[in-house]
């Protein structure tokens, strides 16, 4: 049994997971275990803990960004069970058990970039960057639903994120790009990107949640 | 921009639910998907003692779609019932409606009962409710009720929930045969909330005459403002329709007031616009029977 097996099977016990024998009080911390791009992570938190802050304060993923806290910029969007949502708006109690994908998720375990992110470098997707990651997990999200969308179904999927540096031009020609890209390779837009190198060898999955 | 501290319910069954709810009373709130409820939280609009969430209950998850209605249960997304194959045929207005609530991530978490249940004065789901004539049902550990979709939204973002009630379900009515539907808004950025909204629900008699016709317009008053335009448009034919005069009764009837988006004259002006645009794509939409937007 590896160290991750042994993880798993030590919170397998769901009599303990929150609010299950009543509640927990306001100051309590309780024990939230995600599985972070492939690996099970856990933290004692209180209830009050947003997603975002669960990710990048415990979990030190400090790649998601947050920007307004009420859900209106985007920066801080992950994926939950492969679906974007805000993590600002989310409590981590509430999605204990679940799978997230972060920004720190989607390159290759040879860091070569995913189609989306390659999609934003190749056409100055990005200045300052802060909005990126957000913006990225949402297209990922977007085009899963949409592999293969115009520019106005572009404009609309990507309407839930601000930038306030690129005027969004780029980042069209970087959704369009990768869609394009992922439609050919049939990848999984939600999915850690497997890499040019992988011929044959399938990456042996996510190294680290890092 | 952090929720204030609260305590954590999670029960597993929609008795523990209203268990916790009875036990709470007025310090208790329900938290279903959080995309209203959290940013108040973090904005510490809302400071309730207790939060009751209903990720972990067993249930409440179904969309029921029968030969009279669709019935939404309390844990439904918007992005769920949006994209239910179901759903669309059976009343389109909802499909009308649900594309233009917020942005696709959002519509990923929120719920479509909890969105008629926070009561906000732009929200779709209210008015789409109250145009079918649909109802809630609501739950408490001595008992349930109904309360219809036009009386249910009191004031903004207040509804009618008792504190120890579980909003547990939305019931949208199937339209009759030869009725026809349409949602249209405008916001400055699309998904944002509306400067305002309109629904327009329009019957045809045989002759693809009007028999009934009445709109709702959202995010111009408290709650949903109905109009109901049937003796104004009544018998028109729907390739010739005149409808100067429900246009004129629709901006008789709502008195929106300035904010920092738009001034409550603009408002009036758009919703008048958009009233005439989504009559004329509701007809459509009864005459072709397919969905016009």
């Amino acid at each position: 049994m590896s160290a991750t097996d042994a993880t798993t099977s030590a919170r397998t016990a769901t009599s303990d997971r929150p609010g299950a024998s009543g509640a927990v009080g306001p100051y309590d911390r309780v024990e939230v275990e995600l599985t972070v791009n492939g690996v099970p992570r856990a933290a004692f938190v209180p209830p009050r803990r947003l997603l975002s802050d669960f990710i990048r304060h415990d979990l030190e993923l400090t790649g998601t960004h947050v920007g307004c806290e009420h859900g209106v910029c985007g920066a801080c969007t992950v994926l939950l069970d492969g679906q974007p949502i805000r993590s600002c708006l989310a409590l981590a109690v509430a999605v204990d058990g679940r799978e997230l994908t972060t920004i720190e998720g989607l390159a290759g375990p040879d860091g070569e970039l995913h189609p989306v992110q390659q999609g934003f470098q190749d056409h100055h997707g990005l200045q300052c960057g802060f909005c990126t990651p957000g913006f990225v997990l949402s297209a990922c999200g977007f085009l899963a639903e949409d592999p293969d969308p115009d520019e106005d179904t572009i404009r609309e999927g990507m309407a839930g994120n601000l930038c306030r540096c690129t005027g969004y031009a780029g980042i069209l020609q970087a959704v369009k790009q990768a869609a394009g890209v992922l439609r050919e390779t049939g990848a999984d837009p939600c999915a850690r990107h497997a890499g040019r190198a992988a011929d044959g060898a399938v990456a042996a999955g996510p190294e680290s949640g890092r | 921009m952090k929720p204030p501290p609260f305590a954590y319910h999670a029960p597993r069954t929609v008795d523990g639910v209203l268990a916790a709810l009875a036990e709470l009373g007025d310090e208790g709130k329900v938290l279903a998907g959080g995309q209203s409820l959290v940013p108040m939280l973090n904005m510490r609009l809302a400071q309730p003692e207790a939060l009751v969430d209903l990720s972990r209950v067993d249930g409440l998850d179904a969309i029921e779609v029968t030969d009279t209605h669709v019935r939404v249960e309390a844990r439904v997304t918007h992005e769920r019932l949006r994209r239910d194959p179901r759903v669309t045929p059976a009343v389109p207005l909802l499909r009308q409606a649900l594309d233009w609530v917020a942005h696709p991530v959002i519509r990923n978490r929120g719920t479509s009962v909890g969105s008629i249940v926070h009561a906000d004065p732009a929200a779709e789901l209210p008015a789409v409710l109250g145009l079918l004539g649909g109802h809630m049902e609501l739950r408490r550990v001595d008992g349930s009720r109904e309360v219809a979709g036009r009386d249910y939204l009191l004031s903004p973002l207040d509804s009618d929930t008792a504190p120890e009630e579980l909003a547990v379900a939305a019931v949208f009515p199937r339209p009759s045969a030869h009725t026809g539907s349409s949602f249209l808004e405008l916001a400055r950025r699309h998904g944002d909330y509306a400067l305002a909204g309109v629904g327009a629900v329009v019957r045809l008699d045989e002759d693809r005459r009007l028999v009934s016709a009445e709109v709702a317009c959202i995010g111009v008053g408290g709650v949903p403002v109905y109009v109901g335009l049937t003796e104004a448009l009544r018998g028109q034919p729907h390739d010739a329709l005149d409808l100067a005069d429900a246009v004129g009764l629709v901006r008789a009837a709502i008195d929106p007031s300035d904010d920092i988006h738009a001034t409550g004259a603009y408002r009036t002006h758009l919703t008048g616009v958009l009233a005439e645009r989504a009559l004329t794509q509701a007809t459509a939409h009864a005459t072709h029977e397919e969905i016009a937007a």
